[in-house]
């Protein structure tokens, strides 16, 4: 079927198998290869995106049931050339190992920040409850949210 | 010395953090090529069976099928493998590595068949339409009746089907009998460990194709280049005709040790000589890699009254699964590990590993360590129980300090600060407060572990890592390592290295890694050894073009050699800094004189020779890490549900090159192994019930403690600037400190993890009533 996508502030016409799944369009047909499958099953948070203004499992999205929303991932995270302050503290911090986990858990930060600027540590811990890291021992990962939150 | 460094000691952003925080990190699932198949396994329904026999006719004459490969189908199917490794070993140490079922089928999931097809949908189709015809037979999953006489035997294949077992190890130093007979008392109890799933983020995958010379060429992440040359052998080519452009894995932990793909992917992109890509569903990932070694461990120790350890006896029983792998090695971690980081002088240790129709074991970051660790933490807590003495002094009583030998009888190089550490994690942890009795309801207990484990590999593989540097005319420097990067900063340390010894900015110093056609080989990322290893490698390199640039500016100078620096991308006068020449410049005037401003350099370990397994003696690696976990749990006695509250973790580093590396690995060794106490893969008789995120349940960031890192630097290790590998000793002592402070919280010690709620309350019940 023929959808309209808005990813990253560009749109795109595309003509999708209505089976198809968000993250294999992003994937696969845009090449928006930084969102990452770890479990196809919504238990991993690897595939996170923004999906009007809300984090989303882009494995258990449909691609038609994303059609006219506003799709942010990790890719539009930095404008003109210019980080996500979220990004830079990731990477002061050393939060990012193998950077697997990376852009699901910088998208769940970024979904927290815009509802809520200045969360609480538990709010936090809460908001990237979803997105596994077995790296990182995620305290790095929550000190580098924290900071930004801080900071704004 | 230290405050010389300009980067060594620095927490820097590795090389790759811009890359991977973008999202333009390429990993093994992110390549698609022109033409490109998908691949799949047809696996074992069953964990024993005979194959009696395969039909792929109807898989064959599905359209958009390319390929359905069989154990008939591969050149050679059954290698006795060396695991990467170069130095031919021999005995348990190789193992036998089979691409494709045939014969016996030895456990649930192991693959039978390969299909190579236009769309995955097309593969998995094709692999249903396979007809495996299996006698189903009874099997064995508990590695202690696997050994008894008349067990049903796991293997068909010649050298491994007349028993189960694998490999006997035995440790004998002193006379235990008599320290048990003169004891003032005796602790005796029986552990048991599960296995554990690497659970890294990206399942194994990657693509391969046949490139325009014939050579077979793949892209997969892996920890071991090397396997490039056992690929090449089963495919039945020569070992420069097999190349992997390998890529960053997001994680590995041990679980991207053994070949996972690439034969798969080399197999099928030779028959259908189109690009060819598999990636295994988390299901097919949790079911099938190879796990942590399942181990049964007796233990008794003797000590006198004031609390000296004067025995140690322990029998391991290690479950190696369904095929061999690297159980061999493991099982060296364990028995060497079994008496702990203690000096006893009687010592006693027999160990024996077996075949069962379980999922193969193999490396897990611990690397049969861990397993030990847990055990004889939890022994040294119930005799300091038993004394009346702190979990503090007791360990303090009998911690190995310098100059002490292990129960080989080596005595390590490197500094050991158990002493030190044990008391500042202890401390700290007190530091944040007097112990309350309840929060929230909850009980709290604290618990103390310490441990050691080594870094580097087994002395007698020989082991040498070598890497390859060439500076630019621009002054740059290009950096090039087959070194395989799993998340660790294992690339990002060595352009460390070389940026600190030429006096240049790291961001000078371009790494291009792990393409075994490229890359000079540095050996595998595991046993914690790149640091060790391919640190000491960088440093010998850099150091010959050092010289060559220094002898240069010293000329342009008009000084001597031992006058001048590197610093700031200059050479300049130690004493008189302002007399300099720009760096680029030297490197020109050397271009100019057709100096070679190239150069490989290799590092080897300390060579030993196999030691006798039935009476271990000596060095078995090149030094060690000590680690102290004290931790802070709240337990729930109404449920039996408990929380890591807070952890205070201290290590000897020797030198934390890069402190955010260091720490991230002592951060996420603490909460990989926090996960260890709670991890349930659920296995039965051979299937294992966790086969999603949902059911194998890892610490989330709710989960995590809150963490404190305390840093000893020594400069006592064997690495780069006296440093210590960390990566797997980071996981070392805090189990046993959970289930320590679980014990201290509520009075009951659980001897066999994983501690579910269930578990833990029945025990409490038991106890109260
Ligand atoms: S891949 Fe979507 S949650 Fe794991
Ligand atoms: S950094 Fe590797 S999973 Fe998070």
């Amino acid at each position: 079927m023929e959808i309209s996508l808005h990813v990253n502030g560009k749109t795109y016409r595309l003509n999708v198998d209505p089976r198809k799944r968000l993250i294999d369009v992003l994937r696969d047909d845009l090449n928006l290869t930084g969102t990452k499958e770890g479990c196809g099953e919504g238990e991993c948070g690897a595939c996170t995106v923004i999906l009007d203004g809300q984090a989303v499992n882009s494995c258990l999205v449909l691609a038609c049931q994303a059609r006219d929303k506003e799709i942010l991932t990790v890719e539009g995270l930095a404008r003109n050339g210019e980080l996500d302050s979220l990004q830079k503290s990731f990477i002061e911090h050393g939060a990012v190992q193998c950077g697997f986990c990376t852009p699901g858990m910088l998208m769940s930060a970024k979904a927290l920040l815009i509802k809520n600027p200045h969360p609480t540590e538990q709010e936090i811990k809460e908001a990237v409850a979803g997105n596994l890291c077995r790296c990182t021992g995620y305290n790095k990962i929550i000190a580098a949210i924290k900071k930004v939150a801080e900071d704004s | 010395m230290s405050a010389m460094f300009k980067l060594v000691g620095k927490p820097a952003p590795r090389h790759d953090a811009w890359a991977k925080a973008k999202g333009d990190q390429l990993y093994s699932d992110d390549f698609t090529m022109p033409g490109m198949l998908y691949g799949k396994a047809l696996r074992s329904k069953y964990p024993a069976a005979i194959i009696k026999s395969i039909d792929t006719s109807k898989a064959k004459a599905l359209p958009g099928v390319h390929a359905v490969l069989t154990a008939k189908d591969v050149p050679m199917n059954v290698e006795i493998s060396k695991f990467g490794q170069m130095k031919d070993v021999g005995g348990g140490f190789e193992g036998l590595y089979k691409v494709l079922a045939d014969g016996k089928v030895r456990f649930k999931g192991e693959a039978i068949a390969l299909v190579a097809a236009e769309t995955e949908e097309l593969a998995e189709e094709a692999c249903r339409l396979i007809e495996v015809d299996y006698e189903v037979q009874p099997g064995v999953f508990d590695p202690e009746e696997a050994l008894k006489p008349g067990a049903y035997i796991v293997s068909s294949d010649e050298g491994e089907n007349e028993s189960n077992l694998i490999m006997e190890s035995h440790i004998n130093k002193g006379d235990v009998e008599k320290a048990f007979a003169e004891a003032d008392v005796i602790v005796e109890n029986e552990y048991r460990v599960p296995p554990v799933d690497h659970a890294y983020l990206e399942t194994e995958g990657g693509v391969a194709w046949v490139d325009d010379n014939g050579v077979i060429t793949m892209r997969v992440g892996t920890q071991v280049l090397e396997h490039y040359r056992t690929i090449a052998k089963v495919m039945g080519l020569p070992q420069n005709k097999v190349r992997n452009m390998s890529v960053p894995m997001g994680g590995g932990f041990g679980g991207k040790e053994d070949i996972t793909v690439e034969t798969f992917l080399c197999l099928l992109a030779n028959a259908t000589k189109r690009p060819v890509k598999m990636v295994w569903s988390r299901e097919e990932s949790l079911e099938v890699h190879s796990k942590r070694h399942p181990e049964i461990l007796r233990y008794k120790t003797a000590a006198t009254k004031d609390g000296k350890i004067t025995a140690q006896k322990v029998e391991i029983i290690m479950d190696g699964g369904g095929y061999k792998l690297l159980t061999g090695w493991v099982q060296m971690y364990s028995t060497v590990n079994a008496p702990g980081c203690y000096n006893i002088p009687n010592v006693k240790v027999d160990s024996y590993s077996a075949l069962t129709n379980n999922t193969p074991s193999s490396a897990n970051r611990g690397f049969g360590c861990c397993q030990a660790n847990f055990a004889s933490e939890l022994q040294m807590d119930e005799l300091a129980a038993k004394l009346g003495m702190s979990p503090l002094e007791i360990r303090l009583k009998n911690c190995l300090r310098n100059g002490d030998e292990i129960c080989t009888g080596f005595i390590p190089q490197g500094h050991i600060a158990l002493e030190e550490i044990a008391k500042k994690a202890w401390e700290g942890l007190e530091a944040t407060g007097p112990k309350p009795d309840y929060v929230d309801g909850k009980k709290i207990g604290r618990g103390l572990a310490i441990g050691m484990m080594s870094y580097g590999r087994l002395t007698f593989m020989h082991d040498s890592s070598r890497v390859g540097l060439r500076i630019e005319l621009d002054g740059s420097v290009t950096l090039r390592a087959g070194v395989p990067d799993l998340g660790g900063g294992q690339a990002s340390v060595l352009c460390q290295i070389v940026a600190e010894e030429l006096g240049i900015p790291m961001e000078k110093v371009h790494p291009y890694i792990m393409d075994t056609h490229l890359t000079p080989l540095c050996g595998t990322t595991t046993a914690t050894r790149q640091l060790y290893m391919s640190g000491n490698a960088a440093l010998v390199t850099v150091k010959v073009l050092k010289e060559r640039i220094i002898k240069k500016a010293a000329e342009m100078l008009d000084a001597k050699p031992e006058e001048v620096q590197l610093i700031n991308e200059k050479a300049c006068l130690i004493n008189n800094p302002l007399k300099s020449v720009p760096f680029v410049q030297v490197v020109g005037a050397l271009s100019n004189d057709g100096v070679e401003l190239f150069h490989e350099g290799q590092f080897n370990a300390p060579f030993t020779d196999v030691p006798n397994l039935h009476d271990m003696k000596g060095r078995i690696w090149p030094d060690f890490t000590y680690s102290a976990h004290a931790v802070e749990v709240a337990v729930d006695e109404e449920t039996g549900k408990f929380e890591v509250r807070k952890v205070v973790l201290c290590y000897d580093v020797g030198k934390a090159i890069n402190k955010n590396s260091c720490e991230g690995q002592l951060e996420g060794g603490c909460v990989y192994n926090q996960g260890y106490v709670t991890e349930n893969m659920g296995w039965e008789n051979g299937i294992t019930k966790a086969r999603s995120f949902a059911e194998y349940l890892i610490p989330t960031a709710v989960d995590a403690p809150e963490i404190e890192t305390i840093m000893v630097e020594s400069g006592g290790g064997l690495g780069p600037y006296g440093a210590k590998g960390v990566g797997e000793p980071a996981d070392n002592s805090i189990a046993p400190a959970i289930v320590n402070a679980i014990y201290d919280a509520v009075g009951v010690r659980l001897k066999e993890m994983p501690v579910t709620p269930e578990k833990l309350l029945k025990a409490i019940q038991e106890k109260n009533k």
